[in-house]
């Protein structure tokens, strides 16, 4: 994912470029061979599953499909699952804006250990994402006697899923737009402070404007990783029905009990949530890459 | 830059980074101290049983090895995928471009019960496997099969910006002094998406040692034969042995950082090797 920067600078199709030429092009026979493979791979890796999640959902009709939906267990997973992205993802780009600022307009020491300590939620296993929060809050963990005697629930409870949640999405925003303003430098803040502005007008009006397509980027990424969080949610969840189940969790325990259309009508919500990222993505890629030629003229 | 600069134009200095590190230590590092504490706690003895006992052992093999196998084919599909998408046009190309990041986007959890779907024996894939004598589902090869999906788009996305910022000057000057279009590729082309494609390689490899969701309702999850790491992690947790848990997040942890820095590293000589910022 850390080419997602670099990806916001592509602009359009460039292959005619290659292809007009001799020199960087190949053989009919090994350009078809490799667009061949190419795609075969992806057809069978990446649309199948895709086609299958909404074949399986449908499978038993309509009726099945709504009801598995309404069901009273799917809307309170929906809620809760709602809920954790509208409280982690505000929060993970409060501070991606906050670290973002600090990093690329001043100069301090360490801060490439700082820049890698942020990533850091990207490279731990999903399931030790969960743990570490038990062992904090847990019945044995370090606060777990404090909580238990104030009546207080984290793990197995709301709160548990909420950090966990913000764990695993807590990258997101602030190395999409770490990159992008140190592109641009400080020029122009420093230019608006020194005419006057305040720190957040000059936020508002000189930083935000530049960097607004990555910060959106780093945002969308965020809110599907938040709402189909799967491996850390369910550590710290307890699985209770109706209370602490997120939609990804209720697929599980669907499919578990073998209601396999019911896992996969849910699912084929969170399938529709991924399309919904992939092109609201897109298209920010594309405006980004329209604003970065334009700049670039 | 002068970093020794002590006059700041720019305000917010001091509560931007200390809203950062405060929050940082509080969501992150806290939590993680947490595991190494813990850790710390159960005495050598018990630690090096918990992180070595033969179910463990089989674990470790399998996470590694499948991970390993599913980064080499990620490696060498996605990059002729990346060079599919950025040297020749064709229909649904932009389609295709797209989707390329359906694993990021995707629930683990719903890729998970769609390849089990897919692969099981009366699946699409999975019947035409079936009179093969090949069986895919609740086998290692599911696992491998769920790890070649949620890998795929680091490599394609790594190897795609340097392809799509190759002048083509170089290889007609290959072709200029005499060299055919292997060649051109193998001695021109290639060494510039090298770094590019390790990093993709590690990314792959460091994202599928960890993953839990999409592989458990693939891998049918038999002891000795087809159980994750992380699995094993949960297996604890559900027997209340937190000890045996943390000892197992321990191993996991420090291979995710010495990850984290070799694929630092990666990309240091990929900006390195093509002038790009990272």
């Amino acid at each position: 994912m850390s080419g997602a920067a670099a990806v916001l600078h592509g602009v359009g199709d460039q292959a005619g470029r290659f292809e007009s030429k001799a020199a960087t092009r190949e053989p009919k026979l090994v350009k078809w061979a490799i667009l061949g493979t190419s795609l075969t791979f992806f057809a069978i890796f990446l649309l199948l599953p895709l086609v299958a999640v909404f074949v399986e959902a449908f499978r038993k009709g309509w009726e099945v499909y709504i009801s598995a939906l309404i069901d009273a267990d799917a809307i309170s997973a929906i809620k809760l699952t709602l809920i954790a992205a509208a409280i982690s993802v505000p929060l993970n780009l409060f501070f991606g804006v906050a670290a973002a600022w600090s990093i690329t307009k001043f100069e301090f020491r360490g801060k490439h250990l700082l820049i890698t300590l942020i990533d850091l939620p990207f490279s731990v296993s999903p399931v030790v994402s969960g743990l570490i929060y038990i062992l904090v809050f847990g019945a044995q963990g370090w606060f777990g006697p404090w909580l238990a005697e104030h009546d207080l629930k984290v793990v197995f409870a709301v709160p548990g899923i909420v950090l966990a949640t913000i764990f695993v999405t807590f990258p997101f925003v602030a190395r999409e737009l770490i990159p992008l303003m140190e592109a641009q430098g400080k020029d122009e803040e420093e230019a608006a402070v020194v005419l006057g502005a305040k720190g957040w007008q000059t936020f508002w009006y000189v930083t935000l404007p530049n960097v607004k397509w990555g910060l959106l980027y780093g945002v969308i990424l965020c809110n599907a990783r938040a709402m189909g969080e799967f491996g850390a949610v369910s550590v710290v969840s307890g699985h209770i029905r109706g209370m602490t189940n997120t939609m990804p969790l209720h697929v599980e325990i669907l499919y578990n009990e073998y209601q396999f259309a019911a896992a996969f009508a849910v699912a084929s919500l969170l399938a529709l949530l991924a399309l919904v990222t992939l092109v609201i993505k897109t298209w920010v890629e594309h405006q980004a890459g329209k604003a970065n030629q334009l700049s670039e003229e | 830059m002068a970093a020794s600069r002590t006059f700041r134009v720019l305000p917010g200095f001091g509560l931007s980074l200390g809203y950062t590190l405060a929050w940082l230590s509080l969501i992150v590092l806290i939590p993680l101290v947490a595991v190494f504490v813990k850790a710390g706690s159960l005495g050598l003895d018990h630690f090096l049983a918990a992180v070595s006992s033969p179910r463990v052992i089989a674990s470790y093999k399998l996470t590694f090895g499948a991970s390993l196998i599913a980064a080499l084919i990620n490696t060498f599909f996605g990059l002729m995928l990346a060079w599919a998408l950025v040297r020749y046009s064709f229909p649904g190309k932009r389609l295709v471009d797209a989707l390329v990041d359906l694993p990021f986007a995707l629930p683990t959890a719903v890729a998970g019960i769609a390849l089990t779907a897919l692969y099981a024996k009366n699946g699409w894939v999975g019947k035409l496997l079936e009179p093969l004598g090949i069986q895919v589902a609740f086998t290692p090869l599911g696992v491998l099969v769920a790890l070649v999906f949620i890998g795929l788009p680091f490599v394609v996305r790594t190897v795609q910006p340097i392809l799509e910022d190759l002048d083509t000057e170089y290889e007609e000057a290959a072709v200029s002094l005499g060299a055919n279009r292997w060649q051109a590729f193998r001695y021109v082309v290639f060494p510039t998406v090298l770094p590019a494609l390790m990093t993709g390689f590690a990314m792959a490899f460091a994202r599928a040692v960890g993953e839990y969701g999409s592989v458990i309702f693939i891998a049918g999850n038999i002891p000795m034969v087809s159980e994750i790491t992380p699995l094993m992690i949960i297996t604890k947790l559900e027997q209340y042995d937190y000890a045996g848990a943390t000892a197992i997040a321990v191993v996991m942890l420090l291979i995710s950082f010495v990850l984290l820095l070799v694929i630092n590293g990666l990309q240091a000589w990929t900006a390195k090797r093509t002038g790009r910022e990272r």
